[in-house]
Order: structure tokens, then C-alpha cells, then sequence
């Protein structure tokens, strides 16, 4: 019987066929919990009456929001953290390693066929790697470290057929931008978005992250792009893993179908107050900006850093505006670092941060004034999302972050 | 549009409700972000009381000081969309807010609710609801009466019942004898 990537993972794991629409109490693969939703889910967990996580091998535990603990409550949040994780004994990668999503893939720790939740919306990203990845509350992620197990309604799918090559300067992030504007806010709420087509293959894993990242932008439970030999690649060394197929079946039944071709996609800008509103650059471009950011688990790999980097060439940023730079995770900073890119990107001006999250939530620093304006490579613009709700933030591409870095207004990243 | 007959409505749980006698409603638009009910720079707080003082700050500032104990949040579509911050709907629990109405939810937001014991309470019409209306829900019959004006409203999906019986998720699992999971 036909069925699409997600009604096979969840038929695999439950052994029998299950559909779109069927509510399965689904066992886990993996959870995460980071250290803003962190502490209460541990909180929930001895309230449910839980001893021993459902099987320590499988939960990991890092810090990426509020590192290092910029204040006391953070400080004590952590240390809460960390003695569950020595009591437990899960693996904790404490403030070391980077934003969550990035790391959980890095490690291996999100595979093809598997089902893992994170205490964080954005856990949609695993979808890269083949996995069903959704993003859960605390008190669901409190259940899940108990009986290793979770309530799901399987979602129907979106499937995004995706053609054309993409122009120069113009990618993944400028892609899900558009289908963000297309789809909608809430467009896909309930429903998962698979991401298919010569394009999508052609995406390294860097891309293919960054589509699936931002599927909860559109309301969805997951992003998902089938595995395939980028994939598999990729798994080498991270999982013991012999590959497999795992595809929608072209007859499966699909929420709808949607198909997108890149061939002629400009440079995205999605303008405040929300991620659905990107338009082409040049219709906002010469908007003045105080504050650039350039990373996340949006944007914040080695290959979007690299793209920044041949923007901007031999030319310096801004001294007028700030521009902040972090890469994702200590993996990806190595290699930014070893490519020489820090040291350009010091010396254009930049202040390059260690792997976290950064401005992205305004909850740790880099927050902007009343009045002011952000561009970032984040994945959320909403109003306040990076301090005063006064303030507007612009999402973009990392080419486009970097083109505007250079002089200070949103520029389209081809003319520089 | 009317709520299906065919699903059986029950009960809600003592926690989750009820709607106070002279509660008013705050009206918010589409869209509300979970950043928007709780702004990241809060999120070290994990104690309700302490999460309502800061809830719409920088969106709606009278808010916290205002809002009473059964108040009802009223909001258009796709409301709690964003983070899956649970300080959102924990937020709400602190002022004293129990029930959300809107023509739509954000999935995550409206799974947290349910299981910190707020009702989130999907009304096709919704945005047809005025900020301070007074208001009355009547699970049984299907409907909310704001401003003396009726309402049709959806059943919460069936297998999200037993949770709201419960009064959330931590006491449902409490319940819980054997891990539940289909097989691995």
C-alpha cells in the first residue's frame, strides 16, 4: 500500500501499516533538551513520578541558548542540568559544542528511519538526515524521558517538488523563504513538508538543513528530505548505519503537492513582523540595518560562513553597523577557522562569537534598542524575538547578510 | 461552523476550567507568537507566578497587571505559533488563565496547554469576539457567549481528552502503570 516517508517511519516502528490522521503512541529514538526548556522538562519528569530515563544511551543534554550563563537564574539552570545529567547518566555536552539541532545531527544522534523530539521547535532540522524530528513542550518532553514513548497524530504530507538550478548568490535559505511566503504561517500546521526534486538532491547537507529547519515556520510537525547517498555520506563515521531506501512512494496520498522552480528565484528578505512576508531584495533593498547576524541553526554552518566569506572578498564591513558572526557549532567553527575565515572576518570587522544561538532568541546578547533594525540568517523575525519590540528584524540568506554587512543598508548580495 | 456531534464531549477537569463568573476577555490578533506571550529574556524563569508578570510584555503591558484569575484569552488564527516554549501557556496558568479560544492553534502551543491545564478552545469565529467581552463557555452544549452573542465551538480532539480529564499531562501519566509504546 503507498505511503509516504513519514507512514512508513511510524509503520516501521509501530509494525504495522499506519496512515496519516491515526494517533500511535510512537516509541523514540532520541530526545534532546537544551537549557531554556531544559529544567522544566526534568521538573515534569520527577513530578510524572520518573526515576531513570527510558535509556540513557538515547537522551542527550546541551546548553546553546544562555551560555556562558549570562546570569544567576541561567547559572543555576545549568547546574540543575548537569547534576541530572550525572545522575542519569546521559551524555552532556554541556556549553561545549554548539546550538542543539546542529549538534544532535553532527553526533550522529538523528539518523534515516528514526523518530526523535527535542525540547525546541526547530528540531524539525533532523529531517535532513532522513529522521521524523519534532519539536515538543516541556511537559511532553517529560513523558518522553520517562516511557520513551510519545503520543503522535501522524501528520499528512506536504510534499515540496523542487526544480532548477539555482542563480548565483541565490540558495537553500532564500528557497525556504519563498515557500515560506507561499505556504504560509500556518499553512502546513499539523502536516509534515518533504522536500524532493533534482534540486533538493543536488543540496549538500548544509542546505537540506536549512529547508527542514525552518518547516515549523509554516506551522509543520517536520521537514523531511528523503535519504539518499548526500545523506548516507554524511552518516559515515556518525552512526554504524547500513544504508537503506526510504522514500514516499510517488502514488502515496499527499496533502497537496506543490512544485517550486529556482531558476529565476532572487535573493529573499522576509521583513518583520513575520517569516511568511519575504520578498524579492531589491524591494527593500537601501533599508538602513544597525545590526547584522550571521549564524543559527539556520545558517550558521561552515558552507553558509564560506558564502559570507566570498561575498565579502577583500572588503571590510561596516564600521557603522555590528556585525556578528557564529558558527553553529565547535565542528563548524574548526572549519571555518582552518579556512582562514575568522581571521578574514576579524580583520572585515566582524566580532566572531563562540558556537550558540546568539542574538537569534534576544535572550542572551546581541539584542537590539527601540528603533533599531537586525538583519540575521535566523530563522524568526517576529516582533521583540531580538530584544525591543520596538526594534524590526529581517531574515535573509547568509550572501544577502553579508552583502548588506559590507554597506550598511540591505543590499542584494549579486552586486557587490 | 458547528461542533461534530459524532465526537462525545466530556467533562473538562476541574483544572482546566471554569471560565470566571465576571471574566472579561483580552483580544489578540493573528499570528501571536509564543515570543510575544513570553519574550526569550524571561525564559530562565520556570515559575508561573513569576512567568504571568512578564506575559505580553513589550506587546500588551497592561496585561499582567490587569488580567484577573478565569480572564479568557481570545486570538484569530494560528495563535501560539513559534517557539515551543511551555513558559508561554505557563505564562498564562500564573495570571490565572485558563481557557483560549481562537480560530486556529500553532500545534505545539496547543499540545503544551493541554498539558499544563489550560483548554484551548478552537471557535471558528473567533475574531468576531470583541477585547473585554464578557463571556461564558458551555462545553456541553458546543458554544461560547460573548457579549450576550453565541458562538459554535470545536470538541478537542478525542485521544487529547483523557489528558484534559486528568488535568494534564503530569497527572495522565501519573496513571500510567506500563510504558505505553507501541512495539520498537
Amino acid at each position: 500500500m503507498a505511503a509516504t516517508i513519514v507512514e512508513k517511519i511510524f509503520s516501521k516502528k509501530c509494525g504495522r501499516e499506519i496512515r496519516a490522521g491515526e494517533v500511535v503512541m510512537a516509541p523514540l529514538d532520541g530526545a534532546m533538551i537544551h537549557d531554556i526548556t531544559g529544567p522544566l522538562a526534568i521538573q515534569k519528569f520527577y513530578e510524572m513520578g520518573g526515576k531513570t530515563v527510558f535509556d540513557k544511551k538515547r537522551v542527550i543534554m546541551l546548553f546553546d541558548h544562555q551560555i556562558p550563563a549570562d546570569s544567576i537564574e541561567a547559572a543555576n539552570n545549568h547546574v540543575y542540568m548537569r547534576k541530572f545529567a550525572a545522575e542519569q547518566d546521559i551524555h552532556n555536552y554541556d556549553i561545549n559544542e554548539g546550538v542543539c539541532h546542529q549538534v544532535t545531527i553532527e553526533k550522529g544522534r538523528a539518523a534515516p528511519g528514526e523518530i526523535v523530539v527535542g525540547a525546541d521547535s526547530h528540531t524539525c532540522m533532523y529531517g535532513a538526515a532522513g529522521a521524523f524530528a519534532t519539536g515538543i513542550g516541556s511537559t511532553d518532553m517529560g513523558f518522553a524521558l520517562k516511557f520513551g514513548a510519545l503520543y503522535f497524530k501522524v501528520p499528512e504530507t506536504i510534499r515540496a517538488e523542487v526544480s532548477g538550478k539555482f542563480p548565483r548568490r541565490v540558495g537553500a535559505k532564500d528557497l525556504i523563504l519563498a515557500i515560506a511566503h507561499d505556504i504560509g504561517a500556518d499553512g502546513a500546521t499539523y502536516k509534515a513538508i518533504e522536500f524532493t526534486g533534482k534540486t533538493v538532491r543536488k543540496l549538500d547537507m548544509a542546505g537540506r538543513m536549512t529547508l527542514c529547519n525552518m518547516a515549523i515556520e509554516m506551522g509543520g510537525k517536520a521537514g523531511i528530505v528523503a535519504p539518499d547517498k548526500v545523506t548516507w555520506e554524511y552518516m559515515k563515521g556518525r552512526r554504524k548505519m547500513r544504508p537503506f531506501a526510504l522514500d514516499s512512494d510517488a502514488d502515496a496520498t499527499f496533502a497537496e503537492k506543490r512544485s517550486y522552480d529556482v531558476s529565476d528565484l532572487e535573493p529573499q528578505v522576509a521583513v518583520p513582523h513575520n517569516v511568511d512576508t519575504g520578498v524579492p531584495v531589491s524591494k527593500v533593498a537601501g533599508t538602513h540595518v544597525d545590526q547584522v547576524f550571521i549564524g543559527s541553526c539556520t545558517n550558521g554552518r561552515f558552507e553558509d560562513l564560506k558564502e559570507a566569506a566570498e561575498v565579502l572578498g577583500k572588503k571590510k564591513f561596516s564600521p557603522k553597523i555590528r556585525t556578528i558572526i557564529i558558527p553553529a557549532s565547535r565542528d563548524e567553527y574548526l572549519k571555518t577557522l582552518k579556512a582562514g575565515l575568522i581571521e578574514k572576518f576579524v580583520k572585515a570587522g566582524a566580532l566572531v562569537e563562540a558556537p550558540c544561538c546568539g542574538p537569534c532568541m534576544g535572550g542572551a546578547f546581541g539584542l537590539i534598542a527601540p528603533g533599531e533594525v537586525s538583519l540575521s540568517t535566523s530563522n524568526r523575525n517576529f516582533k521583540g524575538r531580538q530584544g525591543s519590540t520596538d526594534g524590526k528584524v529581517y531574515l535573509c540568506s547568509p550572501a544577502t547578510a553579508a552583502a548588506s554587512a559590507i554597506t550598511g543598508e540591505i543590499t542584494d548580495p549579486r552586486e557587490v | 461552523m458547528a461542533a461534530k456531534k459524532s465526537v462525545p464531549v466530556r467533562k473538562i477537569a476541574p483544572e482546566a476550567g471554569p471560565v470566571a463568573k465576571n471574566a472579561r476577555t483580552w483580544k489578540f490578533g493573528d499570528d501571536i507568537d509564543t515570543d510575544a506571550i513570553i519574550p526569550g529574556r524571561f525564559l530562565t524563569i520556570n515559575n508561573p507566578d513569576e512567568l504571568a508578570k512578564h506575559a505580553f510584555e513589550g506587546t500588551r503591558d497592561e496585561y499582567a497587571k490587569k488580567v484577573k484569575p478565569g480572564d479568557v484569552i481570545v486570538g484569530g488564527r494560528n495563535f501560539g505559533c513559534g517557539s515551543s516554549r511551555e513558559h508561554a501557556p505557563l505564562a498564562l496558568v500564573g495570571g490565572g488563565v485558563k481557557v483560549v479560544v481562537a480560530q486556529s492553534f500553532a500545534r505545539i502551543f496547543f499540545r503544551n496547554s493541554v498539558n499544563v491545564g489550560v483548554l484551548p478552545i478552537v471557535c471558528p469565529d473567533a475574531d468576531k469576539i470583541a477585547d473585554g467581552a464578557a463571556i461564558r463557555l458551555d462545553i456541553k452544549e458546543g458554544f461560547i457567549e460573548a457579549d450576550n452573542k453565541k458562538y459554535a465551538i470545536e470538541p478537542v480532539p478525542e485521544f487529547m481528552q483523557g489528558i484534559i480529564d486528568a488535568g494534564g499531562l503530569v497527572e495522565y501519566a501519573k496513571n500510567l502503570k506500563e510504558t505505553p509504546a507501541c512495539t520498537r
